[in-house]
This record gives C-alpha cells, structure tokens and sequence, in this order.
C-alpha cells in the first residue's frame, strides 16, 4: 500500500482529473441554472475531435507550427459551444426533454467524428497522429486549476452568479423580479459547453496526440457523477474529480490487480468506485446531495 | 385518421434526420440519393437483407419496449444496458454450468435467467427512486458502468478460455441454443443468425401491450405515470410501481441475452452491445410509446444497421457512423417535437420530475 502513493500517481491523478474538473464545472453552471446536462460526454467528444482535427490540419497542412494546438484549443471551445447552441435551443427554446435530447446529442456525437474523420483523412474514426511539439499537455491543467475559484467567485459573489442560481432553484420568483430564466439558461448552457469542449480537447491534443473513436470512454458520465458527489458546489466537486481521477490513475498504473493488505482486488471493482459513490450519496446515505429545485423542468413563462 | 396522425410525427421526424444526414453526405462528397439507396436496397434483399435487418431489429424491440414500459410509468429508464449486460453474462453463466440439463430444460432456465437478472438490475434504480427518491436517470447510468465492470470481472477471472485473446467466456453447451429461424422458413440460410430470439421479441410486443392496457398493474403504471399525486389519492402505491414498472423494463432489455446468447454468438462476448439500450430510447420514442410503434421504429433502426455496413463499404467517403447520426438527429427531432408544430402546439412528449 505504501509504495502505491508515489509522486508519479499523484501527477497521473491530477492530468486524469483535468478534464473532469473541467467538464464537471460546466455542468455545474448549466444544472445551477435549471438545465441538466447528460451531453456533457457529447460536448468533450466534439471538442476532442474537433481540436485534433484542427491540430493536426493548422500544422501539416497551413504550416502554422506551435500555433497550432492553441487554434486547435480555440476551435475545440467552438465545437462545444455549437454542440451547446443546439441542445440550448431544444430544451430552452423548444422545451424538449433535457435528458432525452442530451441523450441524442450524445448518441450524434458518436457519429458525427467518425463520419467526418472518415471522409476528411479516410480513417475509420480516428485523427492523424499530432508531433509530440504540438500538444498542450499542461495549460489545460492551469485552466481547471483556475476555473475553481473563478467559478466559485462567479457563483457566489457576482450578481450574474446570483441570477443563475436563482433561475436554477426557483424561475417564477427569479422572472417576477425581472430575470430573463431563458437568457440565464443559455447562458448556463453555452458555458457548459465551452468548457467541456476544453476538457475534450485536453483529452486528444494534451493527454493524447490524436482523436480517436469514443474517446472520452464515458467520462462526461464521470464528470456528471462529480458533479452529484460534489453536490453542484465548486470546490467539492473538484475534490470529486480529483477522488475519480485517482480511481482511474490506480486501475492504470496497477494494469490488473491492486495489492491492498495483501489482498488482491481486480481493477474492474476500483473502476467501479466513483459509480457507486454517487449512487450512495444520491440516496442520501453520505449527507444529502440536493439538486437545484427546478433542475430539469422547463420553464414556461405565465401570461 | 387518428392512426394517420399518429405516423405522421414520427414520419416527420425520420424524413428531417434523413434530410441533414443527406446534407452531411453531400458536405463529404457522396451522392446522398446513390447513400440512401444502398442504405434501404442493402436492408431490403432477399433473403440476406431482409433476415439480417429482423436480426438486427431483435435487440432493439427489446429494448424499445423496456424503455417504453418504464416511460409509462413517467421513469426514463437509461440503464437498458447494464441490465441487458448482466443479463446476458447470466445466461451465459446457466448455459456453461448446467450443461447436463436436457436441451428444452435448459433454454427454459436460460431464458428465465436472462428475464429474471434483467428486471432485478433494473429493479435496483427503481427502488433507489421509491425508497431514497434518487433519481432513476442518474442511477440507471451510475449502474450500466458498474454491470460493465462487474461482468468484464467475472468474464476475465473465471470464465475465459485461458490464453484467449478476446475477452469472452467458454461456449455455453449445445443444449442451450435455440434455432435459427432459416430452419423453419424455406429460401432463408441458417448462416443468417435471425433466430427464435425475434419470435419472442414479437410476443413481447403483445405481451406489453397486453400488460399495460389489459391487467390492472398495467392500468395502476400508466396512472402513476400520467400523474403520481392523482394515482397515490387514488389509492395506488405509487413506490410499488415505479419499482414493478422498472422491473418489467428491466427484464424486458434482459431478454436482448436470449438473441445474443442462445441465438448468435452462443456464448457471453464481453461489450457485445452496439448501444442497443441508448437506441432503445430512440426507438420507444419514434414508436409514440406503444408497442406496434416499437416494432415498426425497432425494424427501421435495424434496416439502418444493415444498410449502414453496404453504405460504408461502397461509398468513397461516408462511413457506417452514418447511422449514429440518423439515429441522434431522430431523437433529437423526436425530443424537439414542438419544432414541427408551431408555437401554439403542444410542448414536450413526458413531464420529468426532477434530477
């Protein structure tokens, strides 16, 4: 057990936690403002694809060098933030099912890589390899570190944090007294979006150095869990994300079986953890996870 | 008429999928006319399409109605995959060690099993929901990732063939498989994998629609889903039928092992499911939530499979991620069904409570 704590688990847990933090703080500001976001897995998947295909064109095909990957960044945020318009529009605009319509997006997102992939450099769902001096494999890392307290402070101490919130817990007030619900929502919605597509793109031009199919292997779904372990709050839902990529940096490093007081525990049942933590806390046996009160329900204004 | 009104949404929704993924064709370079029609002629043949499409349809029926069952009760169930992947482990489990069982014996136990693991995995969200209110969605997702793990250990500990590189358990025993329909119907091969698996799938369609609108549990779900206040102060248990209505869903997306186990690959393959349980969701919904909608909307995702592999292969650019994208533009038109009718229309298919 003691040799399991090294600084090389320690550094891994952190680059694993990344774009979970990242992701889990933009649904936290979409969930604050009343809109659940099961597509975050569908924003990293476009961001993924769409920084490494930016990548990777900016510098073999323009010749742009080491300003690639920060246009490939750049265009990742674009791709979560179009992902976002949309689902945006259905369930604001539209009113459609939020966890139906994330569902579909997430289902798209699937597909849309691997079809553009497929005809743009005819590989069945994955990018060119990207140079190793093309990659950002730590401001990612800074971002999120920086995004806690920035969130936190934006939450908590702004007037526009104020309005998400209460827009999020209860709309018919936050309307009366002259918030636009719809407007907070987009706005919640789009961050969310630009976010995880920073989280998605750290994945392929940062952890990695190519998209490749389904990449983010259900970690939109981790970052969602995160953000229910966190109880929607900023910096616990950092800790989560810290607690999820940990779980994930020992089922790598161990590649098998985990020694624990000489007992052998298969990697599947620490893959398990960060699931059944959440569905612990959800049933309120740790403390009580409450949700924003209006999470999930559209908002139809009264005439 | 009403029955005109009930196909023409749906028909609505496939014609606008159809129409961006003929765009996104286009944007690549394709003839989306020349995609389209390798699509449905590929799904369409005789006897390789037409039995490869019904093949590919099975899982989805099942899952279709499992999702279909707990959104009458007003509960979104998203976990159709761990149940259907514990389920199948399980049959597989029955047909590896009961293999001195008589043949009929032991399909029986095998479908049993697959039905009865199926709805107890199911019935897990459903009493999380009833007992603690924790919300099925986020429950039926938390556990598709535990049942993943969970089998993919029992797989690689105790029932793989020592040294095989794939991550799948020894054959279940002769006994255990059911027939291939190409046996009874002449002019259809028996390599095409449809098997008895499909027969059951279209009972279950009966059997749900029978369920729900003929027996009282079936009228007490329904009730709870139209409005829990009103069924609680009409003397419904509310509890016990979000766990009865997750149950039953859950058995229903069990028995996608019965096709997958005793019917194609006569043994558990570890991440057999292409998605089944997600597209199930796709396929409730543009079925209009009732049984006969499921089958026809579970047959038409099916002709996508079929069509998407011809389409991938004899196209120069587009691949068979074409038909994720039909799929999600589907739900998606589905979910924003309120684009299609105006302001002044209806909105949202299901009220949800919250997360």
């Amino acid at each position: 057990m003691k040799d399991l704590f090294t600084i090389a688990l320690v550094w891994s847990t952190i680059r694993l936690a990344t774009p979970l933090v990242l992701a889990a703080l933009g649904g936290l500001f979409s969930e604050r403002s009343g809109i659940i976001n099961i597509a975050l897995e569908g924003k990293m998947l476009a961001g993924a694809f769409t920084a490494a295909a930016v990548t990777y064109a900016a510098d073999a095909k323009l010749g742009l060098g080491p300003a690639s990957p920060w246009l490939g960044l750049l265009a990742g945020m674009g791709a979560g933030l179009l992902i976002a318009i949309i689902y945006a529009v259905v369930c604001i605009r539209y009113k459609a099912d939020q966890v139906v319509s994330g569902t579909a997006i997430n289902i798209l997102m699937l597909g849309v890589p691997g079809f553009l992939s497929g005809a743009f450099f005819l590989s069945s769902g994955s990018t060119p390899q990207i140079p190793k001096e093309q990659l950002i494999p730590t401001t990612p890392i800074m971002i999120a570190l920086a995004l806690v307290p920035i969130t936190w402070y934006v939450l908590y101490r702004t007037p526009f944090g104020l309005r998400l919130r209460s827009v999020g817990e209860n709309p018919e007030a936050a309307d009366a007294a002259g918030v636009s619900v719809a407007r907070m929502r987009y706005a919640g919605v789009l961050l969310a979006g630009v976010l995880a597509g920073i989280g998605g793109a750290y994945l392929s031009i940062g952890q990695s150095s190519l998209f490749t199919r389904n990449m983010t292997s259900g970690r939109g779904f981790i970052a969602l869990a995160a953000l229910i372990f966190g109880k929607w709050r900023p910096v616990q839902t950092m800790l989560a994300c810290l607690l999820f990529g940990f779980t994930e940096a020992i089922s790598i490093q161990m590649q098998g079986v985990v020694k624990f007081g000489g007992e052998d525990i298969p990697v599947q049942f620490i893959q398990m953890v960060p699931y059944l933590l959440t569905i612990i806390v959800l049933a309120g046996f740790i403390g009580s996870s409450r949700p924003p009160r209006s999470l999930g329900i559209p908002y139809e204004k009264e005439k | 008429m009403n029955l005109l009104r009930q196909l023409l949404f749906p028909m609505i929704a496939v014609a606008a999928a159809f129409l961006v993924g003929g765009i996104m064709v286009l944007i690549v370079g394709d003839s989306p006319f020349e995609a389209y029609r390798l699509l449905l002629g590929s799904a369409l043949s005789w006897p390789d399409g037409i039995g490869y499409t019904l093949f590919y349809a099975t899982p989805l029926i099942f899952t279709g109605l499992a999702v279909l069952v707990a959104l009458r009760c007003g509960l979104l169930n998203i976990g159709a995959e761990g149940q259907l992947y514990t389920a199948a482990f399980a049959t597989a489990w029955v047909g590896i060690k009961l293999a001195a069982f008589p043949s009929l014996l032991l399909v029986l136990l095998c479908c049993l099993t697959a039905i009865v693991v199926g709805g107890l995995w199911g019935a897990i969200p459903g009493v999380l929901k009833a007992r603690f209110g924790s919300h099925e969605v986020i429950n039926t997702i938390m556990l598709n990732f535990v049942a993943v793990a969970l089998v993919s250990y029992f797989t690689q500990y105790y029932y793989k063939i020592p040294g095989d590189p794939i991550l799948q358990t020894v054959p279940v025993s002769g006994g255990a498989h059911i027939a291939r329909l190409g046996k009874f119907i002449p002019g259809l091969p028996e390599r095409i994998p449809l098997n008895l698996a499909f027969i059951m799938a279209l009972l279950a369609c009966g059997f749900v629609y029978l369920f729900l609108w003929r027996t009282k549990w079936g009228y007490e779900i329904r009730a709870t889903g139209a409005n829990p206040t009103a069924a609680e102060y009409g003397g419904i248990s509310v509890r016990k039928q979000i766990i009865l209505a997750m149950a039953v869903s859950g058995a229903l997306a069990g028995m996608v092992g019965i096709n997958e186990v005793l019917g194609y690959r006569y043994r558990y393959y570890d991440g057999f499911s292409a998605n089944y349980g997600f597209t199930g969701i796709a396929v409730a919904l543009l079925g209009r939530n009732h049984p006969a909608g499921v089958l026809l909307s579970a047959i038409l995702f099916g002709m996508l499979i079929r069509g998407g592999i011809f389409v991938d292969a004899f196209t120069n650019n587009v691949t068979k991620d074409l038909v994720d994208v039909l799929q999600g533009m589907v739900i998606l038109f589905v979910a924003a069904e309120a684009l299609f009718r105006g302001p002044f229309g209806r909105f949202g298919l299901l009220k949800r409570s919250k997360v």
